[in-house]
This record gives structure tokens, sequence and C-alpha cells, in this order.
């Protein structure tokens, strides 16, 4: 049985982490509007990128001069897969999620005899994924020092993939990230960059353009330079995604555990009330008995 | 007064402009070109320059643009630039740093066809930065 005194210590130190998390629930919440607002501010680039890819795609008509970001290289043997998650963690099962979800996928393609080569962008996936796959690992790339998520930072990571893809060195590219869906829920979502999807974007043209354009310079020369850029889009948006999703992931986790705080500070203080009253009582009798017996 | 069209700026970051105008100046990547109302559908690349809005209200706005693709319909021009701001907006030190990263990448070109292309880059904005920062 823990004396009074243990338990006014363990009533202290659990207020002074229910402060902490109290906190950086708050923080989280800050943050997530903030993100949420990148990730919307985004929208309608990626959405006007994908219109006039679509519509692109119909004028070259996947002939033979579509670039290979598009067509890809015709194998389907080496896949590099660039994986998504937060830099830090406390923020319940958000970094595992998107890691398990890497995991499947990697054994699937491992057990059909493929090659996995993977990139991790932000340091909890890479924790996670270094235990099993460390040899599969070609590159880490560290957000922490960025304060606000740029367009560069997504063009750098999407320039390296890019440079990995003419040098030969995967066939497909997919990438992991959190697609943000609401603050209690983040769905792991895997997304092919490389080859670029060619069917759905000509589906999406189908109903849109049927305006003749005029091409300057040619159709073929702007999609190699478009194709790149999507991908560039592509990872920035998946950032911003997961940028929010971590925010709502931390905000639900730092909310939980305030929670739990206060349930555990509930029960030690009636315990060590309790404790009180009985060493009160335990006293009482004493002097009682004490005066009885004279 | 010249019909008004729907035109929008937009970049990764997010949407800068989007309403009614009267003509926009694109700088294209084969040169210079007004877009007015009901322009025959086009679309083109562009280069780092200046992008002049004319407002249906009349005011004139300018932006600086640095790459990207403008996608122009009758019923509206849509630009999707790689980074844009406004022109009071600019930084003369990033500006300088895009200028430093451009000669350093024409200095590591590696062929012929990389090199002329980075220097046609870093030309294209030493040629801006004249544009729009007088001295």
């Amino acid at each position: 049985m823990p004396s009074l005194k243990d338990l006014r210590n363990r009533i202290a130190s659990v207020k002074a982490t229910q402060k902490i998390t109290k906190a950086m629930q708050m923080v989280a919440a800050a943050k997530l509007r903030r993100a949420q607002e990148a990730a919307e501010a985004a929208r309608p680039y990626s959405e006007r990128m994908g219109a006039v890819l679509a519509n692109i795609t119909q004028a070259v008509g996947g002939g033979g001069d579509a670039p290979a970001l598009m067509t890809g290289t015709g194998k389907d043997d080496v896949h590099l897969l660039v994986v998504c998650t937060a830099e830090r963690g406390l923020c319940g099962g958000f970094n595992s999620q998107i890691a398990r979800f890497a995991r499947d996928h990697i054994r699937r393609l491992l057990a059909d005899g493929k090659q996995v080569k993977i990139i991790c962008v932000g340091k909890k996936g890479f924790d996670i994924l270094r235990r099993d796959y460390a040899s599969m690992i070609i590159e880490r790339i560290d957000l922490r020092e960025v304060k606000t998520l740029g367009f560069v930072n997504a063009d750098a990571i999407a320039r390296k993939v890019i440079h990995l893809f003419d040098e030969g060195s995967f066939d497909v590219c997919t990438l992991f990230y959190s697609q943000f869906k609401s603050v209690i829920s983040q769905i792991p979502t895997a997304q092919q960059i490389i080859p670029a999807g060619v069917a759905s974007a000509s589906a999406a043209a189908a109903d849109g353009g049927n305006a003749v354009y005029e091409y300057e310079p040619e159709p073929g020369e702007i999609l190699s330079d478009l194709i790149p850029r999507n991908i560039s889009v592509q990872v920035f948006r998946a950032l911003l995604e997961n940028a929010a999703g971590e925010m709502g992931a931390k905000m639900s986790a730092m909310d939980n555990a305030t929670r739990n705080a206060g349930d555990m500070i509930n029960k030690l203080s009636i315990t060590y009330n309790r404790q009180r009253q009985a060493q009160i009582t335990k006293e009482l009798i004493e002097i009682i008995s004490g005066a009885e017996a004279l | 007064m010249a019909e008004a069209f729907q035109f929008e700026l937009v970049s990764p970051e997010r949407l800068l402009v989007s309403e009614q105008v009267e003509s926009v100046v694109i700088p294209g990547a084969e040169g210079e070109m007004t877009v007015m109302a009901h322009h025959a559908p086009v679309m083109t690349t562009i280069k780092p320059g200046v992008v002049t809005v004319k407002t249906a209200a009349g005011k004139e706005e300018r932006y600086v643009v640095f790459g990207g693709f403008a996608d122009i319909v009758p019923a509206g021009c849509t630009l999707l630039a790689e980074s844009a701001v406004a022109v009071g907006d600019i930084d003369r030190t990033d500006l300088a740093r895009r200028i430093q990263e451009a000669r350093e990448d024409a200095a590591d070109a590696k062929d012929d066809e990389a090199r002329s292309k980075a220097e046609q880059f870093l030309s294209q904005l030493t040629t801006l930065e004249g544009a729009i920062l007088p001295a």
C-alpha cells in the first residue's frame, strides 16, 4: 500500500503530465487549422493540373512521343516506394498505420519476386521500416528543419525520384501517405506516380475537352515538361495531407491522453482521501481505546 | 470597353487570382501574348517573366511568375505557375538566390543541350530582374 506521501507525489506528477498533453493538444489544434488551410489552398492547383494533363494526354493520344515517365519502362521488376510519415511521434497510430500499410505492400511485392527500394520521408517511418527492410532503404529525407512545407520541398523529392528513374534504377514508383479524411480518421493510401495513371486521365478528358487546342510548343514537349511537374504536385499534395493528418491524429491522441490523466487523478484522489480518512479513524480509535483503558 | 473573362492564377501553394479581367499579358515560351475574351484555345508553357493583368474594373496588376503553364479557352484562362508573387511583394534576395542557382546549374551542366537550357533560363531570369527592379 503506497503511503500518503507517495500518493501525493503521484497525483502531482500526473497533473504535470496532463498539463503537457493539454498544451500539446492545443498546439496541434492550432497547427491542424493551418495545415488544413494549406491543403485546401493547394487543391485548385492539383485539380487544374489534372485537367490540363488529361487534355494534353488526349492530344498526344498516348502515341510514340509520350515521355517515358508516363508510359513507364515497360517492365515491372523494380519498385520504388516513397513512404511519407511524420517527423515526430506522439500522434497515436498515425505513423505505424502508414508503415504497416507500406510493409504489407512490400511483403506482397517481395512474394511476387520483385525488387523493392524505399525512400523514407520523415523520421518515424524510417525508424519503423529500418527494423525489417534496412537494406532496401536507399534514401532518407529529413524535413525536420522545415517550418512550413513549401512546394520546393516536394519539388526536391520529386526531382530525386525522377533522377533515379532516368538512371533506370526502378520501373514503378508508388507514393505512400495518409489521406486526411477528418480529424479522427486518416486513411493510409498508396498512389502510383510513375508511370502516371494515363487511363484515368484520358477518361476524364473524354467528357471535358472537345475544343481543338493549339499548342505552343508541341504537345509532346509540353507534356515532357508537365509530367515531372505533376509528380512534384502529387508529392506536395501527399506531404500536405500528411501534415494535416499528423496534426489531426496528434490532437485526438493528446485529447485522449488528457482525459486519461484526468481519470487517473480522480482515482488517485479517491484512494488518497480514503487512506487519509482511514488514518484519522485509526488515530481516533487509538486515542479512545487509550482513554477507555484508564 | 472590351469584354471581360475569367482569369485564374494558381501556384502550388494557393490560388492567387480568380476574377473577371479584360486582358492578360502572358510571357509564353515562344513570345509574349495578350489574351482577351474569346481567345482561341491555346496551351503554352511560360517562361519566367511578368504577367500583367488588367481587371474588369480597369486596375492593372502585375505578378512575377517563374515558369509554368497557361491553359487558354474562349471562356477563360488558367495560369498554372510554378511560383508566383505580386510584383510589389517580390523579394530581392529570393530572386538573387534563384539567379545564383541558375548560374550554378549552367556551370555544372553535363552536355551541351542541358547547358544551353540552363543558360537560357539564366538569361530569362536576369532579364526579369532588370524588368522589375529598376536599379
